[in-house]
């Protein structure tokens, strides 16, 4: 073992590595953006790493580190990953795209699953969720549940899959209320307790008596809590502490299957690379609980727009849809291909405002 | 009971010792946190320190060393020669920043040229950017007597909005599919910081911050503006009277310290980040505060304790991935640093004495 080691760190050296030395023990790595108590995106990566343990036992080590800047500091963290005998490593946030890459050739034997990004390699593989999915029943509820029309969003960072998130949200919003507006703000952060309950208080001050939050933590549920008549819906995770209100109903990220199935390919010696993108249909997305504070009529209605996601019958960006400058998108009936939805970065019509550029 | 006398000299060798004691307290209280956590204390202190250096993997980490410790020492130096002098710049994370998107910018601009030229001037471009953000304060101060730490402090949010800025619009990658950040300046040869030698972690910032270290250690001991510097800070009055003149000072320090700070960021993000995005900035100009002091203001000092702090980092990490302690955990323990040179600063200048039971 000592030997093997000796001779993986003199390959490393030369420039051959050859990554993780044969065990018996399949070891799984995460990298966590947030602190694992986060109560949102990152928590539920570690469920999913719980449920590998638990689902593998003594065939499998997990290993995590939390809180890893995006940057130099994640390759670090990666490296040291492979090194120490990882076999499959999840970097878990879109800020690890480039050093997964870096270090994934590093490390040929060492395989890599990135989260939310688009860069694949012989042994990184991407996977993401269709939250967007979840944004409709949301945006739905939402709309009919505003009394001020007023609903507030707090976006983290201006990349694709949170303009989606914004966009499925307010047209199913619109389609239920036409007086429907929603005020954006941009945290630029994915964890900043602070920063987001600042979102959360000023959203409610302008009138705001929805919030929708692209952000991790619970910080927006509590701000909204202590303003009362305001309602929340919890991000990546049930957050149901906050159930019946705010919390109405909530996205959940089941990465659990996904992370179960890709340790056992690596065992099997199956892995490949693949380009996954998962929605309510797979689990990947579940709708949390509708709580009371829901009319019963209302909760029916969202209740069987899951269904028909679920069954492959309704896709939330079905046209006719124009984008924000009024031009055509998507014609009657035409539903978005998958391409357009990866790389969106346009609003949808009647969203005001402009992405930041 | 005991009460504490104020030296009438600072005690030269409390100021030598304090930092030691300091580590030495850090490691009995982080291990006392360790083990209540029900982590082996021994095992833990022993990872965090000795993993890095001498553990199975140094051969990567020892690199990893310098390229962590060295943007701190760069950025420590700077701060030092001000601090010493009595101006305060706490606004180098917003110089670093400056730094990054000037340096990057002006490599940027040259893409895809090839010439042997692009690297330098985006080393000038990259000193350039974040002495301008320090002159700022520096200006303000002079001019119209503005508190430097203010204004040098919120400068540092509004160089982070101009980050997010140029990431999502001036410097955005045009291939990058919408997506925030620029093009990875690792796969644009002509402006990458490269490794001197492949796997040494050895980089221009590590030279730079070396060069910096020397240049100040000179300065400060050799040069009359250091002199200037030094009697500022230990007796402004007699520095007047020696004819020192404090707007040139001011301009100086604040300048200096910008610069390197500026050079920090942009060695950063042309070699080991590679790329300006949004998250670009990870707290290095304010952890150079940590270190400037930890280092007593001294560039030798400086240049140990941006080690030491590089140090508890990684082996920070190490400890996290290998005995599950959460990272909240490494970052009291990276405080207890600082505070417990705090606390034993004091017998620098006072002495602990068993005063006799008078009744008060």
């Amino acid at each position: 073992m000592k030997f093997t080691s000796l001779l993986a760190g003199a390959a490393m050296v030369l420039g051959l590595a050859t990554g993780a030395v044969a065990q018996d023990k399949t070891k799984v790595g995460f990298v966590y953006v947030g602190p694992v108590g986060d109560g949102g995106w990152t928590y539920e990566h570690d469920k999913g790493r719980l449920a590998v343990e638990k689902e593998f036992g003594d065939k499998v080590e997990t290993v995590f580190v939390e809180s890893v800047p995006e940057g130099p500091d994640a390759e670090r963290v990666m490296t040291q990953m492979a090194l120490e005998g990882a076999d499959l490593i999840f970097t878990t946030s879109f800020g690890y795209m480039d050093p997964t890459i870096n270090v994934a050739k590093k490390f040929p034997n060492v395989k890599f699953e990135h989260a939310t990004g688009y860069k694949t390699a012989p042994n990184v593989s991407v996977y993401s969720a269709r939250f967007y999915e979840g944004r409709a029943v949301q945006g739905h509820i939402a709309g009919k549940m505003t009394e001020s029309n007023i609903i507030g969003y707090i976006g983290s960072y201006p990349i694709p899959e949170v303009i989606r998130g914004i966009n499925s949200a307010y047209i199913h919003a619109k389609k239920v209320n036409p007086d429907v507006e929603f005020k954006i703000i941009w945290a630029y952060t994915w964890f900043d307790p602070a920063k987001e309950a600042d979102a959360a208080t000023v959203l409610i001050e302008q009138g705001a008596d929805v919030i929708l939050q692209h952000t991790d933590s619970t910080a927006p549920q509590a701000a909204a809590q202590e303003a009362g008549n305001v309602i929340t819906f919890g991000q990546a995770s049930d957050m149901s502490e906050y159930a019946p209100k705010p919390r109405v109903s909530s996205i959940i990220d089941n990465w659990a299957p996904y992370y179960i199935a890709r340790t056992q390919a690596v065992m099997d010696g199956s892995w490949e690379t693949v380009n996954t993108w998962d929605g309510i249909k797979e689990g990947m997305v579940e709708i949390g609980e509708i709580s009371d504070a829901v009319p019963a009529d209302i909760k029916e209605e969202a209740l069987a727009m899951t269904a028909a996601m679920a069954a492959g019958e309704y896709h939330p960006f079905t046209g006719p849809i124009k984008k924000q400058d009024g031009s055509d998108w998507l014609a009657e009936g035409e539903t978005a291909d998958d391409g357009t939805l990866a790389g969106m970065n346009f609003y949808v019509e009647g969203l005001e405002g402009e992405i930041p550029q | 009971m005991i009460v504490l006398e104020k030296r009438p000299q600072p005690s030269k060798a409390w100021s030598y010792a304090t930092p030691l004691v300091a580590v030495l307290a850090t490691m009995v209280f982080g291990g006392i946190l360790f083990a209540i956590l029900g982590k082996n204390p021994i095992q833990a202190i022993g990872t965090i320190f000795w993993e890095p250096l001498f553990g199975e993997f140094a051969f990567y980490y020892r690199p990893q060393l310098l390229v962590k410790g060295a943007p701190l020492v760069l950025i420590a130096i700077g701060l030092s020669l001000g601090f010493r002098a009595g101006i305060w710049n706490i606004g180098a994370e917003g110089q670093y920043i400056m730094g990054a998107i000037f340096g990057a910018g002006a490599g940027l601009a040259f893409y895809p040229l090839d010439a042997f030229y692009v690297f330098p001037i985006m080393v000038i471009a990259g000193a350039f950017g974040g002495w301008l953000w320090a002159a700022i304060p520096a200006f303000l101060k002079v001019r119209f007597g503005t508190n430097e730490i203010l204004v040098s402090l919120m400068l540092v949010y509004v160089a982070e909005q101009m980050l997010a800025s140029v990431s999502l619009g001036l410097l955005k990658n045009p291939e990058g599919f919408g997506f925030p950040g620029s093009r990875n300046l690792q796969s644009y040869e002509s402006a990458h910081n490269a490794e001197l030698i492949a796997g040494s972690g050895m980089h221009w910032g590590v030279v730079t911050a070396l060069i910096a270290v020397i240049f100040a250690y000179v300065l400060l001991n050799r040069h009359m503006l250091g002199f200037h510097i030094r009697l500022t800070g230990e007796a402004p009055r007699a520095a007047k009277f020696a004819g020192v003149n404090p707007a040139r000072l001011i301009l100086f320090c604040l300048g200096m310290s910008g610069a390197l700070a500026g050079l920090a960021g942009m060695f950063e993000v042309a070699g080991p980040s590679g790329q300006v995005s949004i998250d670009f900035n990870v707290g290095y100009g304010f952890t150079a505060i940590i270190v400037a002091f930890l280092g007593r203001l001294h560039p030798v000092g400086i240049l140990l304790a941006g080690g030491l702090m590089a140090l508890t980092y990684i082996g920070g990490e190490i400890a996290q991935s290998q005995l599950g302690l959460p990272a909240a955990a490494i970052q009291v323990f990276q405080g207890m640093l600082l505070f417990f040179l705090l606390a034993f600063d004091l017998l620098t200048n006072y002495r602990i004495r068993a005063a006799r039971n008078e009744v008060a």
